[in-house]
C-alpha cells in the first residue's frame, strides 16, 4: 500500500505530534483538524491545537487479516481512542494484544513507524498508542 | 560552562535472552552467560527505528527541562542504525518534537559514541552563544549477524540529553576530552548488512587503549582524582570490559555498578554510555560528581567529568525513570526475534 509522497508530507504536523484544531467559540477539539467548526458554522473561531497523546480506549479490535504492508504486524490491535481532550481518533495500541486490553483502559501516545514497506520509498512516522502503565 | 538542562531514555518493550540465542547457535549458555555477562538484550517491535526511539527519549527531556521547542538551536542524533542511508534521523526528530524550522540538525556516526559527541558538539555550541539549548541523542536499533558473538549483545535504546547554559542545569558538565586514533576494531561496510570484528583485536589496541587514554586525560586535564567521583560509567559493550578496565583504572565495584545495564538490556551501541548515565542521573543526589567514558569503534573515546545540582530532584519527577522501560518486558523466542529484525530472507 503506497502513500504519495505529497499527501505523507500533508499531514506530517497531524501524525507526528497530533495538531488538531480547537473552536474557541463552543470549546469543541477536532482532530484530524477541521478548518470550520460544523456546530458553529461562521460564528467559530478555529485555531491549531496540540493533543496531548492521553486517552482511553473506546473500543479495540484485533487485525489477523491486514492491508499490504501490514502484513509482518499480524496480530496487532487497532483502536478507537477517546482523547483526554474530549475528541475520538483511530489508532494503533502497540506492545499489545487483545488479552491486554479492556475498554477504558488508559492510553499515552507515542511515535512509531506506520508505514515502510517500499525499501525503496520513505518511511512514513506518526503516532501511535500504548498502555499507560 | 554547558550542562545538562533536561534528560530521557528509553528501551523497548521486548527482551531476548542470551541462552534462547545459545541454544539456536549450539552454545553452551552458560559458557556465554559468564563469559559476556549478557542475560538478555532489548530488541525494537518491528515498527520502531533509531528514529522512533530517539523521539521517545527527547520527549522525556524535553518534558523534565520544562523548555520551548522553538528555543532549541541544534539536534543532532548519533546512531550507526539511521533508518535512511540519504535522509538525516534529526529532522524526523526535530520536526516531532516541534523544534522546525530555525535550527540546524544533523545525523553523527561513530560506532558506539556518536551520541556523546553530539553531547560535545552542544556544548560548544551553547559554550560559544551560537545557540541557547541543543539536543544530544545516542540511538541504536543494533544488528548483530546471526551466530555472531555480537548477536547476544547488539540491542536498542535512546538516551536524549538538552544541553544549556550550567545555571539552569540538572548536571553541570565540567569538562570533556577526547581520545581518537584510526583502529579498524569493528566496522560495517556500506550494503551490508551487519558489522565484522576484529575478535580480541577489539580489546586491549582498541577498548582499553581508547578507554584509557581519554579517562588519563581527563584527569591529568582537570587534575582531578578517581575518589573526588561518586560515580563511574565506562561503555559497555559486555560485562567483562567496563569491569577490566575499572580495575585497571583502580576504581572500585561498587562505584561502576548503578550505570551497569549491558547484562539487562544488551550493548545499545549510541545510546550505550548515555543510558547508563541517564540510570545514574535517575538516582543521583545533589553535589554527586559522575565521570562518564564512552567509548566508539574506529575508535575513539569521550570522557566528560559531570556534577549533580540541586535541580535534579525536581526535574526527574516528569517523565519515566529509564527503570520504567527496563522493568516493562517480554521475552520473545528466537523465531519471533528473527522476524522482528528483518533476519529472514525475502523480509
Amino acid at each position: 500500500m503506497k502513500e504519495s509522497i505529497s499527501l505523507t508530507w500533508r499531514r506530517i504536523p497531524e501524525r507526528y505530534k497530533m495538531l488538531g484544531s480547537h473552536c474557541t467559540t463552543c470549546d469543541a477539539h477536532y482532530f484530524p483538524p477541521r478548518m470550520v467548526c460544523p456546530a458553529c458554522r461562521r460564528k467559530g473561531k478555529i485555531e491549531q491545537f496540540e493533543f496531548s497523546g492521553n486517552g482511553k480506549i473506546y473500543s479495540f479490535t484485533e487485525i489477523h487479516a491486514a492491508p499490504s504492508g501490514f502484513e509482518n504486524q499480524v496480530p496487532y490491535v487497532m483502536a478507537i481512542v477517546e482523547l483526554d481532550e474530549g475528541t475520538r481518533c483511530t489508532g494503533q495500541i502497540v506492545d499489545a494484544c487483545c488479552k491486554d486490553l479492556k475498554i477504558g483502559d488508559p492510553v499515552e501516545g507515542t511515535f512509531r513507524k506506520i508505514l515502510s514497506d517500499d525499501p525503496e520509498g520513505p518511511i512514513h512516522y506518526g503516532f501511535k498508542f500504548r498502555l499507560k502503565k | 560552562m554547558a550542562g545538562i538542562v533536561g534528560y530521557g531514555a528509553y528501551v523497548p518493550k521486548y527482551r531476548i535472552k542470551s541462552e534462547t540465542i545459545a541454544e539456536v547457535w549450539g552454545e553452551d549458555p552458560d559458557r556465554i552467560q559468564k563469559g559476556l555477562g549478557i542475560m538478555e538484550k532489548a530488541v525494537p517491535a518491528s515498527d520502531e527505528d533509531s528514529a522512533t526511539l530517539s523521539v521517545e527519549a527527547a520527549r522525556i527531556a524535553m518534558k523534565r527541562a520544562q523548555v520551548s521547542p522553538s528555543e532549541i538551536g541544534a539536534v543532532y542524533v548519533g546512531s550507526e542504525s539511521h533508518p535512511y542511508a540519504v535522509k538525516p534521523t534529526a529532522t524526523m526528530v526535530a520536526q516531532a518534537l516541534g523544534t522546525i524550522p530555525n535550527l540546524t540538525a544533523a545525523d553523527l556516526e561513530f560506532a558506539c559514541k556518536a551520541g556523546t559527541a553530539g553531547m560535545q558538539m552542544c556544548m560548544g555550541m551553547v559554550d560559544s552563544s551560537m545557540v541557547k539549548y541543543g539536543l544530544a541523542i545516542g540511538a541504536d536499533t543494533a544488528q548483530g549477524r546471526p551466530g555472531d558473538a555480537l548477536e547476544y549483545s547488539a540491542a536498542a535504546g535512546a538516551a536524549a540529553y538538552l544541553i544549556g547554559q550550567d545555571s539552569e542545569s540538572l548536571a553541570v558538565i565540567e569538562d570533556t576530552f577526547s581520545y581518537t586514533t584510526d583502529t579498524p576494531d569493528f566496522w560495517r561496510r556500506s550494503k551490508s548488512d551487519y558489522p565484522s570484528h576484529g575478535g580480541r583485536f577489539t580489546g586491549e589496541p582498541a577498548y582499553f587503549k581508547h578507554v584509557q587514554g581519554a579517562f588519563n586525560g581527563l584527569m591529568e586535564k582537570m587534575d582531578e582524582k578517581i575518589e573526588n567521583y561518586d560515580h563511574f560509567i565506562f561503555h559497555q559493550p559486555n560485562a567483562k570490559f567496563p569491569k577490566a578496565v575499572a580495575k585497571k583504572l583502580g576504581v572500585s565495584k561498587e562505584k561502576i555498578e548503578p550505570g551497569m545495564l549491558v547484562p539487562t538490556i544488551g550493548n545499545t551501541y549510541s545510546g550505550n554510555a548515555p543510558l547508563a548515565l541517564a540510570n545514574v542521573l535517575d538516582h543521583a543526589k545533589p553535589g554527586e560528581r559522575i565521570f562518564v567514558t564512552s567509548f566508539g569503534s574506529g575508535a575513539g573515546s569521550d570522557a566528560f567529568s559531570i556534577q549533580v545540582t540541586d535541580k535534579i530532584e525536581e526535574r526527574r519527577r516528569d517523565g519515566y525513570p529509564l527503570s520504567h522501560f527496563i522493568e516493562n518486558k517480554e521475552y520473545v523466542t528466537y523465531a519471533i526475534y528473527a522476524k522482528l529484525r528483518k533476519k529472514y530472507k525475502g523480509m
